[in-house]
C-alpha cells in the first residue's frame, strides 16, 4: 500500500485527477464524459510521439527530429492525396509510415554508425527535414478543400463512440507495454540505456538498440505525421513547430530518466496526459497566455528534480571504476 | 545569375520591341518581387486595367525571376535606359534598391514603392494595401455581416489572435477594440492566443466553443489561427451557430467558405493594388497631385502621411461569389 503511493505513477494519476476535479469545479461542463473523450482524442498524437521519443531517451539518446519528420511526412502525404485523390488512403498512411521509418532509420544509423551524439544528429535533420518541406512545397499550403473526404474523415470516424485516432493510441499502447516488459528487443533496449557497459558484456549491441529505437520513434512519427495533417486539416512548413518539446516534456514528467535506462509506458502515457489536461484546461479557465507558458515550464521542472531524487536513491556502486564503454 | 540576367533583360526588351511606341504615351514600369507569382500577376491585371481606363499609358510589367534585390536592380536599370515616365516596385529589399531609385529620380522618372516598400530617399511615395485602423474596423464588420447574414440579431463574439507578443496582430485587436462600441449587437467576451499553431489554435477554438455557448462569431486575423478555428467548427458541429471570420488567403479558405463556416473573411486585393499603383504612377507623371494627396482613379484618393505613405483601401471581401476566382490567384 505505501509503494502505491510513493510510487510515481500513482502521484502523477493522483495529480491529473486532483488537476480535472479543480477545472471541472469552475468549468462544470469540463467533466463531461463527451468533453474527456475529446480532450483525450487531442491528447492521442502527443501520446503516440511521447511513447517512442520513451524509447530514444531510454537508450539515453534524444529525437529532436519528431516534429520535423511528423511534417514532412504529413506535407508529402498531403501532397499525393491532393495531386491524386484516388489513391487509396490506407496505403498512403502506411507510405507515411515507411517514410518516417525512413527517416527514423537516418537517425539511428549516424548515432549507430558514426557515434555522432544524437542531440547533435537530430538537430541536424531536424533542419535538413523542415528544409525539404519547403522545398517541396515551396511554401505553398495544402488546404482543407484539396484533401479527400476520406483522407480527413478517418481519424475522425466513430467506433463504439470513440474517434479512431483515439483507438489509435490505445493500440499503440498496449502494443507498447507489451513490447517493453516482455519482448527481447525491448528488455535489451532498457539494458543498453541502463547500463552500456554490462549490456555488451552480457551480448548487446548498443548501438543496434539505439538504431531500433529511432526507427520506432520514426515510424510512429510518420503514422502521427497523417494523423496531424488530417486532423488540423492542412499542411504547411511550420506544421507541429516546436512540438518536439512537448513530447519531450511529457517523456521527463512522465518519469523517463534523461539519463536513459528508467522510465514504463505507463508513466510515459500519464506524463503525455498530465501536458494535454494542461492544454485543454488552461484555455477553459482563461488562464492568461503568459501563465500558461510559466506553469508547464514549472511543472517539468518540479518532475526532473522528482525523478533526480529518485535517481539518486538507487543503485550501490561495487566496483568503483568499471569497464570503459565499449561504444559510447 | 548572368542567365537570369540575360532572362530579365530580354523580358524588358521584349517588352519594348512589342509596343508601337507613340511620342507622348506614358510609360510606366510595373516591377514585382519575382515574376510567375499569382498575387503580382494579378497585380498586373489591375495595372493593365488602369492603362485602358487612362488610354495612351502603357504599363511594363516586369520583374526578376526570384526574389531578389539584385534582380530588381538589373530590371529597374533598364527601364531607366528605356525612358520610362514612372516606375512602381514591390520590394524585395527597403534599402537595396534606394541607389538605383534614386538614380531613376535624377533622370526625372516618378518612383513609387508599393506592396513592400522601400526607405522615403528613394520613392515619392509608398501605398500601403491598407492601414492598421481600416483592417480593424473590417474584422469586426465581418463579425457583423456574419451575424446579419444568419439573421442572428446579437451575440458573443470571441477574438483568436497568434502570439501574445505580436505587434501587427495587437495592434489590429485595439483597433477592434475602438470600433466594437459602433456595433451593439456585438458583445466581445474573449481575446485567446493560438500562437500561430494549428494545435493550439484548434485546442482554445475548442475551449471558446466549451466556455461561450452564445458564441455567435470568431475573428482571427491571422491565416493558421482562422483556418483552425473554422476546422474546429466544423469538427464540433457547429457551422451555421458559429461563424469564423477574420484576415486569411482565398486559396487557404475556399474549402471552409464552401463548408459555410465562414461566411466572408478579408484580404487585401491584389487587383486593386496594381491597379491603385498605376493610377498614382500616371497622376504624378501628370502633376495631378499635391504633397498630401494623390488621385487613385475608381478607388478614390490615397492620403499621404508624414512619411509620404499612403493606405489604399480597407481589406477586400472574399465570400462565396469570389472566393473561387481569387483562390486560382493567391
Amino acid at each position: 500500500m505505501k509503494k502505491l503511493f510513493t510510487s510515481r505513477e500513482a502521484l502523477l494519476c493522483m495529480l491529473i485527477l486532483a488537476m480535472l476535479l479543480s477545472v471541472g469545479s469552475v468549468a462544470k461542463d469540463f467533466l463531461s464524459l463527451s468533453n474527456l473523450l475529446s480532450a483525450y482524442n487531442d491528447t492521442s498524437i502527443l501520446i503516440i510521439l511521447a511513447l517512442g521519443q520513451m524509447l530514444v531517451i531510454i537508450t539515453r539518446c534524444i529525437d529532436l527530429s519528431v516534429a520535423a519528420n511528423l511534417a514532412l511526412t504529413g506535407m508529402i502525404v498531403a501532397m499525393i492525396n491532393s495531386s491524386f485523390p484516388d489513391f487509396p488512403v490506407s496505403l498512403l498512411v502506411l507510405f507515411g509510415m515507411l517514410l518516417g521509418l525512413s527517416m527514423g532509420m537516418i537517425n539511428g544509423l549516424l548515432v549507430w554508425k558514426l557515434q555522432i551524439p544524437a542531440i547533435v544528429v537530430t538537430l541536424g535533420t531536424m533542419s535538413i527535414y523542415r528544409g525539404i518541406i519547403f522545398l517541396l512545397s515551396e511554401g505553398a499550403w495544402v488546404n482543407a478543400h484539396e484533401m479527400s473526404q476520406t483522407f480527413m474523415h478517418i481519424p475522425r470516424s466513430l467506433h463504439l463512440g470513440v474517434a479512431l485516432l483515439s483507438w489509435l493510441s490505445i493500440i499503440v499502447v498496449v502494443i507498447f507495454y507489451y513490447f517493453c516488459r516482455s519482448s527481447r528487443t525491448g528488455r535489451e533496449i532498457y539494458a543498453a540505456g541502463n547500463s552500456p557497459t554490462a549490456a555488451f558484456y552480457t551480448g548487446i549491441d548498443v548501438g543496434r538498440s539505439q538504431f531500433i529505437a529511432f526507427s520506432i520513434s520514426g515510424l510512429l512519427a510518420g503514422l502521427c505525421g497523417y494523423l496531424w495533417v488530417s486532423r488540423y486539416a492542412v499542411a504547411y512548413v511550420d506544421v507541429a513547430a516546436g512540438f518536439e518539446l512537448q513530447v519531450i516534456s511529457a517523456c521527463v514528467i512522465g518519469g523517463i530518466s534523461i539519463m536513459g535506462g528508467r522510465g514504463t509506458v505507463v508513466g510515459c502515457v500519464l506524463g503525455a496526459l498530465f501536458i494535454g489536461v494542461i492544454n485543454n484546461a488552461l484555455p477553459v479557465i482563461g488562464v492568461s497566455p503568459f501563465w500558461q507558458m510559466a506553469i508547464s515550464g514549472s511543472v517539468i521542472v518540479l518532475a526532473v528534480i522528482a525523478s533526480s531524487k529518485a535517481e539518486k536513491k538507487s543503485g550501490r556502486i561495487i566496483l568503483k571504476s568499471a569497464a570503459i564503454v565499449p561504444s559510447r | 545569375m548572368t542567365f537570369k540576367k540575360v532572362l530579365a533583360t530580354t523580358a524588358v526588351a521584349l517588352a519594348m520591341m512589342s509596343s508601337t511606341v507613340s511620342a507622348d504615351e506614358i510609360k510606366i514600369g510595373l516591377v514585382v518581387k519575382a515574376l510567375g507569382i499569382g498575387f503580382f500577376e494579378a497585380a498586373n491585371e489591375g495595372a493593365q486595367e488602369a492603362a485602358k481606363e487612362l488610354g495612351n499609358v502603357k504599363v511594363i510589367y516586369t520583374g526578376p525571376t526570384s526574389t531578389t534585390a539584385e534582380g530588381q536592380i538589373e530590371v529597374i536599370s533598364a527601364l531607366i535606359a528605356q525612358k520610362v515616365d514612372a516606375i512602381a516596385v514591390s520590394a524585395n529589399d527597403t534599402d537595396a534598391l534606394v541607389p538605383i531609385l534614386k538614380k531613376a529620380q535624377q533622370r526625372g522618372i516618378k518612383v513609387i514603392s508599393w506592396d513592400s516598400g522601400v526607405s522615403a530617399a528613394g520613392r515619392k511615395m509608398h501605398l500601403n494595401p491598407s492601414s492598421n485602423q481600416l483592417i480593424g474596423e473590417m474584422n469586426i464588420k465581418l463579425a457583423a455581416d456574419a451575424l446579419k447574414a444568419a439573421s442572428i440579431a446579437s451575440g458573443d463574439v470571441a477574438i483568436l489572435s497568434a502570439t501574445p507578443t505580436s505587434t501587427n496582430q495587437n495592434i489590429w485587436i485595439d483597433e477592434m477594440k475602438k470600433v466594437l462600441p459602433n456595433y451593439s449587437n456585438l458583445n466581445l467576451v474573449a481575446t485567446v492566443y493560438g500562437d500561430d499553431l494549428a494545435d493550439k489554435s484548434y485546442r482554445e477554438t475548442l475551449a471558446l466553443l466549451k466556455t461561450y455557448p452564445n458564441l455567435k462569431a470568431i475573428i482571427a486575423p491571422t491565416t493558421v489561427g482562422i483556418l483552425a478555428a473554422a476546422q474546429a467548427v466544423k469538427d464540433q458541429g457547429q457551422i451555421g451557430k458559429v461563424f469564423v471570420t477574420g484576415l486569411g488567403l482565398p486559396s487557404e479558405l475556399a474549402g471552409h467558405v464552401d463548408s459555410g463556416a465562414v461566411h466572408s473573411f478579408a484580404i487585401w486585393n491584389p487587383i486593386d493594388l496594381g491597379y491603385a499603383a498605376t493610377m498614382i504612377s500616371y497622376n504624378l507623371v501628370k502633376g495631378n497631385s499635391s504633397d498630401s494627396e494623390i488621385g487613385m482613379g475608381r478607388l478614390g484618393a490615397a492620403t499621404l502621411d508624414d512619411n509620404g505613405e499612403a493606405a489604399m483601401s480597407e481589406p477586400f471581401i472574399y465570400n462565396a461569389s469570389n472566393v473561387h476566382k481569387f483562390a486560382d490567384i493567391f
